[in-house]
């Protein structure tokens, strides 16, 4: 595959919703992209809890170094479709993933693929902050690279403070390094828990509603910081806000029902969806 | 709404919580009352001697249950050599690993064991190991108790471990942590009070069997430097001085009561101390 065809990878004869044709070429709606591009490149990937298929075929590739943002309605698979880039699912019995998935051309469920080293090449946010409550500030950011068998102090202290300066939150701990993790503020413990993703050094990022149980102020801190990131890594992200969407991602994927309907750049997703479903959800006609 | 009624409800409210905090009430009376009648008739005993000599022959006044004190030590050594890590590494399969219906098997297997009289326990050791050693033993009496605990402390392992939220160990995982650390450092370091809480209660529990030591460590009246002969323990030499016809034996006894109820309330109190958590508690 010499060009990014995103349309092609979502065969329309699989979607259930009707919309008009695309008639325009795929080239025209995503810039030309090469497989060196890709962090991720995902090919037909369907998740399964039981029999139940909660993802169905999902085709898309995101692209190095940019801010992807999912969106849809509650219970259109975006969450199960983000956990899917580092194998979260495997910790769910039931759970059954089919379909391909490469992260920078190597296969994450290929027979060699071990998901802890998977996992530390694609780090997770989740909605709600988790910081360890039994570890203080700094020992949350050092916790992976520690329990990862990094084990010279020092590289542990100055990866700490280098997340930390990510995240954008050196300057309020810096003096209270060793305080519990709990005591900092809702705002504050999502990016130290951004910290302890980065601290691993992570070449993608997954963020699962991140900024959704926050109020506007500290929302706009992560949006900040996820513009910040992209410069070094890549940024996939979940998002019920569509505003957000629009403000932060460079590419937007929009699934429903377990499907992905469309995936564009962003400003085409918000200003010309291809597709009638598309349009009504950004929109706001539903959902 | 009828104001007229207030009054009245207002009335059954207070009426309700007096109730209830009579009830809570109730739970720390009897401590408060066993206290109170140990140190009462026991108190007179508690000397210096007392922690230090052996038992004197009925008669002769003095002696201790020196023996007995450190004998309950060691019986509670042997049975947390076995119990702990058997308990805690099996509460830890039944919570983060195994499968459900095999969990189910070994969960109703525990739960039966744990209802089973502790008679019965020291019957089956005293079949299974006294009798082919041919004589009672300071190890078979650390076995009863030891195997007494597994059940008990794999149980309160689970549930306490299940009780730590699920978004830690996915946290951990997501980090590039390998399962084992994940519950190892970060669910059982977040487990580790109600952990030890268990371990603790199981052996406090332990400390004050009586019926399986019977059967088992049997009890004497001199030090036993050998595990395979018997040993004493405080509360078969409590249940001994008790059923005596001697005052100055009954003294002792409730002097050994009130010992082993302080040494199992000053483990409790030391152990929750220590493992503090500085991270989750206000200083």
């Amino acid at each position: 595959m010499t060009t990014a065809t995103i349309e092609k990878s979502v065969p329309r004869k699989r979607l259930a919703i009707n919309s008009p044709a695309i008639t325009a070429p795929a080239a025209s709606r995503l810039e030309a992209l090469t497989p060196s591009d890709w962090a991720l490149d995902v090919r037909d990937l369907s998740v399964y809890f039981g029999t139940n298929r909660v993802l169905k075929d999902v085709s898309l590739q995101v692209r190095n170094r940019s801010v992807t943002a999912i969106i849809g309605p509650s219970g259109c698979g975006k969450s199960t479709f983000l956990r899917a880039m580092n194998r979260m699912h495997d910790l769910v019995p039931e759970a059954r993933v089919t379909g391909a998935v490469r992260l920078f051309g190597s296969s994450i469920y290929g027979p060699e693929a071990d998901a802890v080293a998977v996992r530390r090449r694609v780090g997770m946010v989740f909605q709600k902050s988790n910081p360890f409550p039994t570890l203080s500030i700094v020992d949350n950011v050092k916790v992976g690279p520690r329990l990862g068998g990094v084990r010279q102090r020092s590289v542990l202290d100055e990866r700490a403070e280098r997340s930390l300066r990510l995240a954008a939150l050196w300057d309020e701990v810096k003096d209270r390094l060793n305080a519990p993790a709990v005591s900092l503020s809702g705002g504050q413990q999502q990016r130290l828990c951004i910290a302890r993703a980065l601290a691993v050094e992570p070449e993608v990022l997954l963020m699962d509603e991140p900024a959704s149980a926050l109020d506007p102020i500290a929302t706009a801190r992560i949006e900040e910081l996820i513009l910040n990131l992209k410069k070094d890594l890549t940024i996939v992200i979940v998002t019920h806000n569509l505003q957000q969407a629009a403000r932060i991602s460079d590419y937007t994927a929009f699934f429903y029902l377990g499907e992905l309907v469309e995936y564009d750049t962003t400003s085409k997703i918000f200003t010309g969806p291809a597709r009638q479903k598309t349009e009504d959800y950004v929109t706001g006609r539903f959902g | 709404m009828k104001a007229a009624r207030y009054p009245w409800r207002k009335f059954k409210d207070r009426l309700m919580q007096l109730v209830m905090g009579g009830c809570a009430m109730l739970v720390i009376a009897p401590l408060g009352l066993v206290f109170f009648h140990l140190v009462k008739s026991g108190i007179s005993a508690v000397n210096w001697q007392f922690f230090t000599h052996l038992p004197k022959p009925v008669g002769e006044a003095g002696g201790g249950m020196a023996n007995a004190i450190i004998g309950s030590l060691v019986l509670l050594g042997e049975a947390a050599l076995l119990g702990v890590p058997v308990g805690v590494l099996g509460g830890v399969y039944l919570s983060e690993y195994g499968s459900n219906r095999l969990n189910f098997w070994i969960r109703f297997s525990a739960d039966i064991l744990n209802g089973v009289p502790s008679i019965i326990w020291g019957i089956v050791v005293y079949a299974l190991v006294v009798i082919p050693m041919k004589g009672f033993s300071a190890l078979a009496g650390g076995l009863v108790l030891g195997l007494m605990m597994i059940p008990l402390i794999m149980r309160t392992t689970e549930e306490v471990l299940i009780l730590v939220p699920n978004c830690y160990r996915e946290a951990g995982t997501a980090l590039g942590i390998s399962q084992w650390r994940v519950v190892v450092q970060i669910v059982m370091r977040t487990a580790l009070r109600g952990t030890v809480t268990g371990i603790l209660l199981a052996l406090a529990r332990m400390a004050g069997e009586t019926a399986p030591l019977l059967f088992t460590a049997f009890g004497n009246r001199f030090w036993t430097h050998d595990l395979t002969n018997p040993i004493a323990a405080l509360p078969l030499q409590i249940f001994t001085y008790a059923i005596s016809p001697y005052d100055d034996w009954h003294r002792q006894a409730w002097a050994g009561a009130l010992v082993l109820l302080l040494m199992v309330t000053a483990v409790n109190v030391g152990v929750r101390v220590l493992t503090r958590d500085r991270m989750t508690e206000d200083p």
